[in-house]
């Protein structure tokens, strides 16, 4: 054998792991993103009233699958002055950038495709950000005006909001003393304690700046599509969309974790390091049995047979997963070591759930801000806000390990010294819209030349 | 066209005639229409009725109408009123001093709707109706122009800026230009349209078959 | 349609023009077929950047020549006809018509035809306002009040349907009175709605009326002061948020509505959020207005006795209603023929229209939607 085919098989026999879950997941989030959506559309409906989609499939449940075919064999239309190949790269790069920042993540102690690097929470961030070529170069290779302006306002809303979520991460990197995925969880398990409670504050402005970094409302409006059509995406149809939306709910998983493994405890269950609360776990496999439970019920009132036969199905389904997860509490002692590895991937797995939830849940009750407003709420209030929080955060550190504070004094002293000037922002940025309102008025006279235009 | 009509109607007139059917309170009792001028908008020659309908117009003579006979003169052709609806037949050349006067004095503030109506075979054609409102006295004033074709009308737009849109709409469906208004272009029907709808001699059933023609190239279907 | 057949998006999208100052100007195009303009309505935006410099309207998309069909049709058929004009308020437009052809027959519908229309027209008039608040809101970037108001707006169509067979384009009044009695459970339908709907409206409070981001989407935003409305000729909720209290319904009383007791809601700084206070209330009014109207409907005959063959005497007549939308007018010339000679309407819709130029200038893209969502206006109505 050459040595190329040598080192070429070393290579693969070393790495293959990896590979394999490189691969999993490039097969598998796709999948996983399009039931997201599904979710997404059934929370929509719950919230609104009605139903959501209940023909395809029993309740819904091929929408998804129906959807990918029904985009997949939609015609490809390409705008007649647009640049070719930056048309073709664009939503390409916005979807590699959000697979390749899952690489990172950790789905459990032991599930993670770049294994434990050192640089993991970095590594997400830096990745994701590279998505926002693809939505600028978008808008620019579709040659429309609404596209490009709904390119600009996309690339000035992520870039400012990326800056405030960095600052908030950073507060909880301070508590947390590493980059490493793994390291964070488990500073988690030795402080005893979920950052959250921690650092509310750097949580709070992680959660704003994370919807804002994925464009939803209410901070959608470069996809508004009362405004703007639908901004940058105007111009794409068929498969190039779908790349483009299965990008922004990969990214809404993305950024769900990260904010799951640094401050809601990744992987652990709730109280993980206290020791006579260890029987909440039995947790995960009671809760499974549970919504077996209710899926038999519901089972017998369903309209239709087939119907029927699925949530019996789905009642199946949630059994074996209960058993899964009982198995290494109540099976021999050498299956003791699934216990980490599954019941951590359900904690973390429920802990994204609930996050995305969040997500939806003020999507659909929030009406969307208005540019200015955005860049305003990002710029004059998140920012300095995080930037005061790390400020607080180490400070509070500090007094902790040099003088000898109790820790928690130090850090609800530290929390609220920074509520304080938080409030501080927020009555500055209103003397500061008041003074821009009263500018337009100026505006309105000054430009109001006549009245009879129109 | 009106005169299909009224042929069709007066054949098939076997009831009655239940014009001005009283059926509750409030009928105007007329004795006479006394010296009708030659601008009243009474139809003219009606064919074949069973019996010619008594007219409902009173003339009006009250405060109002004094104070505008007196600040106007001749400007003020007559003062009428129509099922207890007061109404000015004023001169065209006075149009803008009556409106100003009665935004300003009067206190008329809103002019409450501004339009046309087409009496073909009169001398002076058009009749441009403009309703005011006054939100001090809550009472309601119409006033009459008579217009003949051709023949400018002053723009009330200085004096009510609503009359913007409602001149134009007027320009678009009776062709009366105003002078003076900023913006005198069709507004509902496309820039190119020939002909003005809403006069007594655009045929319904032919109207759109020039603009079909040119944008579409087919004949119209009508 | 100007520019020919086949107008797209991005025809004329973007044109730059020089102005006397040298300035550069971007001329936008907002429709005709757009998501937020409610209806075929063209808007030609002067921008500087993203403020607004100036504002052109281009309607006509939907004129369909109801007053010169109204010239050949008599006057009984041509009552269907004005339901599609405003079609979102459709019972209105109807009362408006019929009523102007009562005062031209001098005639008068009978007590309890009145009361039986005000609780119609005050349904209606929920109805449209609720339909205003879901797409309003919706324009905004709030997904869910639309369902909800939907919900409501469901419950009335309902009630219209039990009434007169239809939802949307109702022609439930007759000239001189009804035609339908109304049905057995009438007014159970409408107590049980208006009892429903307390909770409803404070839902929607909830939703949007505190709601920081709402009010910073709406709150001087659109400003309109009391002289220009009234210059503008704008009426209805627009004129009533500038701070004048007028309404029809109290200033000169139609159908039944002098007997009741209801509020005239008012606005103090004519902008959006005002507008949409003012509408709000106005839904709790005429809820006040219908239990009080089931509470005692006389009995009696609906139709008033005008004959079969409608000839008032030739003269003319104006009246017009409070509809949702602002002041609806009614000209009517007769000429003592079974078909009217002229019909003018006066729709408050393209009035109001108007005031957009006047709203928009110094506001952003973005306001300008919220903008046209809150003038409330209904293509059919512009431009009949």
């Amino acid at each position: 054998m050459s040595p190329a085919t040598q080192a070429l098989l070393e290579f693969l026999r070393s790495w293959w792991v990896e590979l394999l879950s490189g691969v999993v997941i490039v097969a598998i989030v796709p999948l996983v993103a399009g039931y997201v959506v599904l979710v997404e559309r059934k929370v929509m409906a719950d919230m609104q009233a009605r139903l959501g989609p209940m023909r395809v499939g029993p309740h819904g449940l091929l929408q998804p699958i129906a959807d990918a075919l029904k985009l997949l064999i939609k015609e490809d239309i390409i705008p007649d002055n647009a640049d070719k190949l930056i048309f073709w790269l664009a939503p390409v790069i916005s979807m590699t950038a959000a697979l390749t920042s899952m690489g990172a993540i950790a789905f459990g102690p032991s599930f993670q495709v770049a294994r434990d690097i050192n640089v993991g929470l970095l590594f997400i961030i830096g990745i994701s950000s590279l998505g926002l070529f693809g939505i600028v170069l978008g808008g620019w290779a579709s040659n429309s005006h609404y596209s490009i302006m709904g390119a600009i306002r996309s690339m000035a809303q992520l870039v400012s909001y990326e800056t405030a979520a960095g600052l908030a991460l950073i507060s909880g990197l301070l508590l947390a003393g590493t980059l490493r995925i793994h390291g964070i969880v488990e500073a988690q398990e030795q402080y005893g304690v979920w950052f959250i409670f921690l650092a509310p504050i750097a949580f709070f402005i992680y959660v704003v700046a994370s919807i804002a970094e994925i464009n939803r409302a209410p901070f959608d409006l470069p996809e508004a599509d009362s405004e703007l059509v639908a901004g940058y995406m105007t111009e794409y149809s068929g498969f190039r969309w779908s790349l483009y939306f299965l990008g922004e709910y990969a990214n809404m998983i993305v950024v769900a974790s990260v904010a799951t493994t640094l401050f809601l405890g990744g992987w652990l269950r709730p109280f993980a390091s206290v020791r006579w609360l260890s029987w909440l776990d039995v947790l995960p496999a009671l809760v499974t049995q549970a919504v077996g439970v209710y899926c038999l019920i519901r089972a017998g009132k369903q309209p239709v047979a087939v119907q029927t036969k699925f949530m019996w199905a789905v009642a199946l389904a949630c059994f074996a997963l209960a058993a899964i997860l009982a198995a290494p509490l109540v099976g021999p002692f050498r299956w003791r070591f699934l216990m980490r590895g599954l019941h951590g991937a359900f904690w973390f797995l429920l802990k994204v759930g609930a996050y995305i939830y969040l997500f939806m849940w003020l999507r659909f009750t929030l009406p969307r801000y208005r540019f200015d407003q955005l860049m305003g709420l990002g710029w004059y209030i998140l920012i300095p806000l995080g930037i005061i929080n790390i400020f607080g955060v180490g400070i509070a550190m500090i007094l902790e390990s040099e003088y000898g504070w109790n820790r928690w004094l130090a850090l609800v002293v530290t929390t609220l010294v920074t509520l304080g000037a938080a409030f501080f922002l927020l009555h500055l940025n209103e003397k500061r819209k008041a003074a821009a309102s009263s500018a337009i008025a100026v505006a309105k006279e000054a430009v109001a030349g006549d009245i009879y235009a129109g | 066209m009106v005169d299909e009509s009224k042929a069709s109607q007066s054949s098939d007139s076997l009831k009655p005639d239940a014009a001005g059917a009283e059926s509750g309170p409030g009928t105007p009792q007329t004795a006479d229409a006394p010296g009708v001028p030659t601008a009243k908008p009474v139809a003219p020659a009606k064919p074949a009725a069973t019996k010619t309908p008594v007219p409902v117009q009173v003339p009006l003579d009250n405060e109002l109408s004094r104070r505008y006979r007196e600040r106007f003169g001749a400007g003020i052709l007559d003062a009428l009123e129509d099922r207890k609806q007061p109404y000015l037949v004023i001169d065209a050349a006075k149009l803008a001093e009556i409106g100003r006067y009665s935004r300003d004095e009067e206190k008329f503030e809103l002019l409450e709707d501004f339009t046309a109506v087409d009496w073909p075979r009169r001398e002076k054609r058009f009749d441009l109706i403009a309703i005011l409102y006054s939100f001090t006295h809550n009472t309601r004033l119409r006033l009459k122009i008579p217009l003949a074709e051709g023949e400018q009308a002053a723009s009330l737009v200085e004096i009510w800026p609503t009359a913007n849109w409602l001149e134009r709409e007027i320009f678009d469906l009776f062709g009366i230009v105003f002078a003076g208004h900023p913006n005198l272009r069709r507004i509902l029907l496309p820039d190119e349209w020939q002909g003005h709808p809403l006069r007594k001699d655009y045929d319904i059933l032919q109207q759109d078959t020039p603009w079909v023609r040119e944008n579409l190239g087919i004949e119209s279907g009508q | 349609m100007p520019g020919g057949v086949g107008n797209t998006l991005h025809e004329d999208a973007t044109q730059t023009s020089k102005t006397l100052l040298g300035a550069d100007e971007l001329v936008l195009n907002m429709g005709p077929q757009h998501p937020s303009t409610h209806g075929v309505l063209r808007v030609k935006l002067k921008l500087d950047g993203e403020r607004v410099r100036g504002t052109e309207c281009v309607i006509g998309y939907l004129h369909r020549g109801v007053e010169k069909i109204a010239e050949h049709r008599t006057y009984q058929q041509f009552a269907p006809y004005v339901d599609r004009m405003d079609y979102v308020a459709a019972v209105s437009n109807g009362l408006g018509y019929c009523e102007t052809v009562e005062k031209l027959l001098s005639a008068e519908a009978p007590p309890r035809a009145r009361v039986i229309r005000t609780i119609l027209t005050e349904l209606q008039r929920i109805a449209s306002h609720l339909l205003w608040l879901g797409t309003h809101a919706l324009d905004i970037g709030a997904l869910t009040p639309l369902f909800y108001c939907m919900r409501e707006r469901e419950e009335i169509l309902k009630i219209f349907e039990k009434y007169c067979g239809a939802r949307l384009t109702t022609h439930a009044f007759r000239i001189g009175g009804l035609q339908y009695e109304a049905y057995d459970l009438f007014e159970k339908d409408v107590e049980r709605f208006c009892k429903d709907f307390e909770r409803r409206i404070q839902e929607y409070v909830d939703l949007l009326t505190g709601n920081s981001i709402w009010i910073g989407r709406t709150r001087n935003v659109g400003v309109l002061s009391a002289e220009d409305c009234i210059a503008l000729g704008a009426s209805g909720p627009v004129l009533r948020a500038s701070g004048v209290k007028w309404d029809l319904r109290k200033a000169m009383p139609y159908a039944a509505y002098d007997q009741y007791q209801f509020e005239i809601p008012v606005g103090t700084r004519g902008d959006t959020y005002d507008r949409y206070i003012v509408r709000m209330e106005e839904m709790r009014q005429s809820r006040l207005i219908c239990l009080q109207a089931i509470e005692n409907i006389p009995p009696g005959a609906i139709l008033a006795r005008v004959g079969k063959v409608l000839k008032p005497p030739p003269g003319e007549i104006y009246h017009s209603i409070e509809s949702p939308k602002g002041i609806l007018g009614y000209y009517i010339v007769s000429d003592g023929t079974i078909q009217p000679y002229r019909v003018r309407i006066r729709p408050p819709s393209f009035v109001n229209l108007q005031a957009l130029d006047k709203m928009a200038r110094g506001h952003l893209v973005s306001d300008v939607v919220a903008i046209i969502g809150t003038i409330d206006i209904v293509l059919g109505e512009v431009d009949r």
